[in-house]
């Protein structure tokens, strides 16, 4: 793999490399290997069963690589669990939205990582508080603070995830479908929340089946299909039609990487 | 519960409705304790009418019926845990039974040799054993289902099978009575009570923790600016949870001792007084104390703690918990352990008030106590339930129970009432939750 003509420099904040993983013999991810750089969004496309998401779980704990490296800011990264990959500042946002329905939005922010007092016992009051300071930053119309999240609207729901990824300072940050369920407006809001994040510089994984919103959020897109990588592109020097070739056809464009 | 600090309701409610806003008590709890003054208020006055005069609200009968609540509602308090992560423990019976008997053996048989008859350790090691082998056997149900993923329906229906037969090989069939003399006052009774002055000791106690947690909750929220109750609101409720303690304390101690243990109390302290009218009350039990002690233990487990989040978490999505880094195997092991341990704790209860260590201790217990999980408002679907909820239920399954007894329904009619109760209250307790959702 050459990295000659593209701009970033230095190390790259996350490299998977050589990554497999089987599923009862069948290879749902072969000998892929991915960079991402930090104010860099990546989107990884391709056909549902492509692997983008089975890729994406090896890097965030949900899955264990059967071969190939995690390596995070340079260094080798053990990553056998959710929690390794929250040490590394890795955090994900699923496409299940992974939300506990019967806890309020405070609760699922803090999952796993709940404030405590000084006794140890858990600290609603302030953990309802930091989740009202960044829910008006990210959704200032949120007000459904006390009840069980399956009584949220889908954008909402999406806020409560989008809240937990950011909240605990992400460096690098995995989003599947991020707007699959979402209106117009919603969608907007996904897309300036993401330019937000790169100018503060994180690297974004963009796991994406609208080829027109890879366009407009990705620097780069590195295309999947049956498990293998098919190419990956700097954004800018293609049209569409390039990655839906890239998709349907497994065909490699002329300025691929 | 809904966010009322921005919610633009102008509407003139009504004063009920009102109280119940402002208040923020849960619909629910009402629901059930409306259900269970139905209960008491209908059988005393079915037995005043039918059977020369009521039985059922009387010192004496509510002392009965909190004493024999305490062995299923502390069972009770951790099947929660074990339905609201999508499990089922039918062992607990079962479990009543090993640990009964094994207690039984070591406090009658073993320590003895040991320590002397009747030492004062003998009860606390008899409980601790007790309850320890209970959080083992649990903890191993826990491992198997979690670890090697047999569902727990199954595990917990051969535990109720293996640890019934072990209870009856322990001792060969045979029933060991009596337990150690200070081991059975944990099962209650005359001797078994904290009289009248502990009893005001332990309301006076929880009268002043009941307001300091209100006040500590109203200076959180103060201080992290949320809504607040208003000041009538916050007075009320804190009226009502003391007349409710304080009431309670004066139940307990209208309730005399029975004149043949006063008359042999009398002559063995070497007392002047006449036995014929010397009123000694009984006091809350010492089992009704612990199930209190255990019901405020759980419920602080269940909504201060982690390990109550995450069961919650587990519950409402298993795979949204284990992607935040809870590790629902390890979970599901000390959720059983602690189902057992309690099981152990209930052992205690039930065999002290026996008596005596019966191999056949508990028998259908497991029955009863997921009915009073269930009666409790805990969603078999998971993910939903609380813990005074299950032991309201306990009263109740026990308050049918005893009640029926007192009016002379056989044992074939108390158990298809109680049969259809429990079916009954989940179909109500379904419309509920329709109509609030």
């Amino acid at each position: 793999m050459t990295n000659a003509n593209i701009a970033n420099k230095g190390t790259p904040l996350v490299e998977l490399r050589d990554i497999s993983i089987s599923f009862g013999g069948i290879k749902a991810v072969d000998r892929v290997s991915v960079d991402l750089y930090p104010g860099e969004v990546v989107g990884l496309l391709g056909h549902n069963g492509a692997g983008k998401s089975t890729l994406i779980k090896c890097l965030s704990g949900a899955y264990k690589a059967d071969s190939g490296e995690v390596w995070i800011n340079g260094q080798k990264a053990e990553i056998n669990n959710p929690r390794d990959a929250r040490k590394y500042n890795v955090e994900t946002i699923y496409q299940t939205l992974a939300l506990a329905d019967n806890l309020d939005a405070a609760s699922n922010l803090f999952l796993g990582r709940e404030l405590v007092t000084s006794t140890g016992m858990l600290d609603d009051a302030r953990m309802e508080a930091e989740t009202r300071k960044i829910m008006a930053r990210l959704n200032p119309n949120f007000r459904k603070f006390n009840v069980p999240v399956s009584a949220l609207s889908g954008g909402q729901r999406q806020s409560v995830a989008i809240a937990r990824a950011v909240y605990f300072n992400a460096k690098i940050l995995i989003m599947d479908e991020p707007t699959a369920a979402l209106g117009p407006q919603e969608t907007q809001m996904v897309a300036e929340l993401i330019q937000e994040l790169k100018r503060d510089g994180l690297g974004i994984f963009l796991i994406e089946h609208d080829v027109h919103a890879v366009m407009d959020l990705c620097d780069r897109a590195v295309v999947m299909k049956n498990g293998e990588r098919v190419g990956g592109v700097n954004v800018a020097d293609v049209t569409d039609e390039d990655i839906l070739g890239m998709i349907i056809l497994g065909k490699k464009p002329a300025k691929s990487f | 519960m809904t966010d009322t600090r921005t919610n633009p309701t102008t509407r003139p409610v009504g004063p009920v409705k009102r109280f119940l806003q402002a208040t923020e008590i849960d619909t629910r709890l009402l629901g059930m304790i409306g259900a269970l003054v139905l209960i008491w208020v209908g059988f005393h006055v079915y037995g005043a009418l039918f059977n020369n005069g009521g039985a059922f609200l009387t010192p004496r009968n509510l002392w009965n019926l909190s004493v024999q609540t305490s062995s299923i509602g502390i069972m009770a308090t951790g099947m929660v845990l074990v339905i609201i992560t999508r499990n089922i423990d039918l062992s607990v019976g079962s479990l009543i039974g090993v640990t009964g008997m094994v207690m039984g053996i070591l406090q009658v048989d073993i320590l003895p040799q040991y320590l002397g008859l009747g030492h004062w350790s003998i009860w606390i090691i008899t409980s601790l054993v007790g309850m320890f082998l209970g959080a083992l056997i649990g903890g191993l149900h826990g491992w198997l289902i979690a670890y090697l993923a047999i569902p727990s329906f199954i595990v917990t229906l051969g535990g109720l099978m293996v640890w019934r037969g072990a209870a009856f090989l322990s001792n060969a069939g045979r029933t060991i009575s009596p337990v150690d003399a200070t081991f059975s006052l944990l099962g209650g009774g005359p001797y078994g009570s904290v009289g009248a002055t502990g009893s005001w000791i332990v309301g006076i106690i929880a009268c002043i923790g009941t307001l300091y947690l209100m006040a500590a909750g109203r200076a959180q929220r103060q201080k992290h600016e949320f809504k607040m109750r208003p000041m009538w609101a916050e007075a009320s409720l804190a009226a009502l949870a003391c007349g409710a303690i304080i009431g309670s304390v004066l139940l307990v101690n209208a309730y005399p001792w029975p004149i043949g243990i006063v008359r042999s109390y009398v002559t063995a302290n070497g007392l002047a007084d006449d036995p014929e009218t010397l009123f000694i009350s009984h006091g809350f039990a010492i089992p009704v104390l612990i199930l209190i002690g255990v019901g405020i233990a759980m419920t602080i487990l269940m909504t201060r703690t982690r390990f109550g989040r995450y069961v919650f978490a587990i519950g409402g999505n298993p795979e949204a918990a284990a992607l935040a880094g809870i590790n629902t195997r390890w979970m599901t092991l000390k959720i059983f352990a602690l189902m057992g341990m309690l099981s152990g704790l209930a052992a205690v209860i039930a065999s002290a008030r026996l008596n005596s260590a019966t191999n056949a201790l508990g028998t259908l217990d497991e029955l009863y106590v997921i009915a009073a999980a269930v009666i409790g408002g805990t969603s078999l679907a998971g993910g939903i339930g609380t813990i005074y909820g299950a032991i309201l239920g306990a009263l109740v399954m026990q308050s049918l129970q005893s009640g029926m007894v007192l009016i002379g329904f056989d044992a074939s009619i108390q158990r298809i009432v109680v049969g259809l109760v429990l079916i009954i209250a989940v179909y109500l307790d379904n419309l509920y939750r329709k109509s609030t959702k």
